[in-house]
């Protein structure tokens, strides 16, 4: 196998992938254990935000994400211990401080716009920073992603519509995991794949395996090169799977089976990405182990800094609702 | 009479009236398979089927945008926006198109579609989940808005909704859902526009509506232990706002506290006290007091959500101050 980026870095993105993985995981136990009010989720969308952000130029380029992008915003220098102020409302989560719920990134230092809970909306903010990077003659690209469901939006066709029409520098991730909340993809779209939409709009549409990290490196590096060189957008259709039910408020059982599920564990993103690599010789059954322990005392530390983090006080609720209230933000 | 829950009793009159009238339908994000976001019609699509319940792609524009479509037709669509804060993504089909279409074409159509969404805060959802937008709605001549806060009143007023005639936004309260009352078991109707007097009393009059009765209900009783009494008039909806009852009230206590969860800048109680000085002045005894909700967006973390939202004991304050 050619490998297409440095063994070092392929490791980077399979710890990156695990500890997002164990984290995630360990939301959801806090939320069993009624220590935080809510949690959504990222287990099988990984490797497709692993690829996509190993694509670009990471702090330097522009990136609109949505609520199940933990994997890369970890990529991007979010950390544990900053996810965690995030889950408990707590003072210090440089995304909102307590304000906002968890999974609605803000990062102004790794160039990670803010967003706000109704769907779709970052795709025209995307469209517009891509714009912005025009008028500026900066090189810089922009990197949008959204769920298949959230593409039934007039918003998300508007945003990527003008994209196409001003030949701007954004590519638009779809990650496609089959449903929107219960709804499925078939009730929300009449094509097979959600990139073919990019098709009538006069755009390049690519639809990758998203359970494969190098598969959608690939794929991701051409996009951005494209967007970076004055080559337009591009639609990435990730085809990745919820193995989670949509949030810590959805019971899956009700509309999908188990054996729908367990079928696609088996293909779950994690365990390609530690074969493809330990095929490549880079990963070994040790290294993972270790890597497995690093993973544990990363998570308990950032539980436990969490934990012991204060809340914002309650004099701060009513701040900074305008520029003016600098002190706050 | 059987005490059920706000949800059951939502539920149960939108059932009663699909069994009724083959022409109304149910459209919105995840109503069908899922039975709703607040389980409103969990069961309707096994028993009316995929056709009279359908479950939508996600673009609130097109849910509210068909829904008049098919109004205009003659059918009587019951539209779900899963939380009145999506209903920011279809306020031109709600504004522009479903308040002014029967006025600006001369009557040529009538519009008899029922929007049903969720309001209110106190769940942790934060600023873009849990806003009380209410009155922003009812701003708009052509629409009616409706908001009850007891089972009784959701029953009765969703489904005179469903069999009026005109565009309604009929906005039901997130905590409200697992709340108990008494419903009839006969068959009733409340008609749309008018208020009532769901606690009566000598002292104050609080005006009120939705989820904030629940919770000038509880100020009531604990001011009533200390011998004050208070009369609650609940508005159940915002327009037609019926005034009437708030002045009677008003001529006998002479004083008003309004509770509503939006913010207070331009909201009900705004309104309610601007006709209050209007039409009753000489009976102004204290300054009208006004509770609602701080002015920034709702924040997530519980302590400071708590803090925004208005509390029972602003309420009690409130209604002491004005005597
Ligand atoms: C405008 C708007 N409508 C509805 C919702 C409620 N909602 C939140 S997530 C979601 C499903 C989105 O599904 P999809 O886009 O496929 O993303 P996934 O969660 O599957 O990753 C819905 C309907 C919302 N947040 N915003
Ligand atoms: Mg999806």
């Amino acid at each position: 196998m050619v490998l297409p980026l440095p063994e070092e870095t392929l490791l980077e993105m399979y710890w990156t992938m695990l500890l997002s993985r164990r984290l995630d995981e360990r939301a959801w136990v806090l939320h069993r254990q009624g220590k935080i009010a809510f949690h959504i989720s990222a287990i099988g969308h990984e490797a497709a935000q692993i690829g996509a952000a190993y694509a670009i130029r990471r702090g330097y380029d522009w990136v609109a994400p949505y609520y199940r992008d933990l994997t890369l915003m970890l990529a991007l220098g979010y950390t544990p211990r900053e996810f965690m102020l995030s889950l408990m409302g707590k003072k210090g989560d440089p995304c909102s401080g307590g304000r906002q719920m968890p999974n609605h990134w803000s990062l102004k230092r790794a160039n990670v716009i803010s967003h706000s809970s109704p769907v779709a909306t970052q795709t025209s903010h995307a469209a517009g920073i891509g714009l912005a990077i025009k008028l500026r003659g900066e090189d810089k690209v922009v990197l949008t992603t959204v769920g298949e469901g959230s593409t039934s939006q007039g918003e998300w066709y508007e945003g990527v519509n003008w994209a196409a029409v001003h030949k701007l520098p954004v590519v638009f991730i779809i990650a496609n995991n089959l449903y929107a909340i219960s709804v499925r993809q078939e009730q929300q779209m009449a094509v097979a794949n959600a990139a073919d939409k990019a098709l009538g709009l006069g755009l390049p549409g690519v639809s990758v395996d998203g359970m494969d990290f190098l598969a959608v490196y690939e794929v991701m590096k051409e996009a951005v090169e494209r967007a970076r060189n004055g080559g337009g957008p591009t639609v990435v259709e990730a085809k990745v799977y919820r193995i989670t039910p949509h949030s810590s408020d959805d019971d899956d059982r009700s509309y999908r089976s188990r054996e729908e599920v367990e079928q696609f564990k088996r293909r779950d993103p994690l365990l390609i990405a530690r074969q493809k690599l330990e095929r490549a010789g880079i990963l070994t059954a040790q290294r993972v182990e270790e890597l497995e322990q690093r993973a544990k005392e990363t998570v308990e530390d950032a539980v436990r800094f969490g934990e012991s983090a204060p809340y914002p006080s309650p004099e701060e609720a009513a701040f900074p609702v305008y520029a003016e209230d600098a002190r706050y933000a | 009479m059987a005490r059920i829950t706000y949800r059951e009793a939502i539920s149960k009159a939108l059932w009663e009236e699909m069994e009724r009238d083959p022409s109304v339908f149910i459209l919105g994000e995840e109503v069908g398979v899922w039975g709703g976001t607040y389980a409103v019609t969990r069961g309707f699509y096994d028993h009316f089927g995929p056709k009279r319940v359908l479950d939508t792609p996600i673009a609130e524009a097109t849910i509210v945008g068909a829904a008049i479509g098919a109004a205009l037709t003659g059918l009587r669509p019951v539209a779900e926006l899963m939380t009145i804060n999506f209903a920011f993504a279809a306020m031109d089909h709600i504004v522009n198109q479903a308040a002014k279409l029967r006025y600006m074409f001369g009557g040529q159509f009538t519009l008899p579609l029922v929007i049903r969404t969720v309001s209110g805060g106190g769940r942790q959802l934060a600023a873009t989940h849990s806003q009380t937008p209410d009155v922003v709605f009812a701003h708009f001549p052509g629409l009616k808005v409706v908001a009850p806060g007891t089972p009784e009143d959701a029953k009765g007023l969703l489904k005179a909704a469903i069999r009026s005639n005109d565009p309604i936004l009929f906005i039901e309260h997130a905590t409200l859902y697992p709340v108990r009352g008494e419903v009839p078991d006969e068959e009733y109707l409340i008609p749309i526009g008018k208020s009532k007097v769901q606690r009566p009393g000598r002292d104050v009059t609080i005006v009120t509506y939705s989820k904030m009765l629940e919770l000038s209900m509880k100020a009531a009783e604990q001011l009533a232990e200390e011998g004050i009494e208070v009369e609650i008039v609940d508005l159940r909806s915002l327009r037609p706002l019926d005034i009437e009852p708030v002045i009677q009230s008003f001529k006998k206590t002479n004083r008003a506290v309004i509770v509503e969860e939006g913010w207070r800048s331009y909201g009900v109680g705004a309104e309610v006290a601007a006709r209050l000085y209007e039409e009753a002045f000489d009976y102004v005894d204290a300054p009208i007091r006004r509770i609602a909700q701080k002015e920034t967006p709702l924040p997530y973390n519980r302590t400071l959500e708590q803090m925004a939202l208005p509390q029972v004991e602003e309420i009690v304050r409130a209604v002491k101050e004005v005597l």
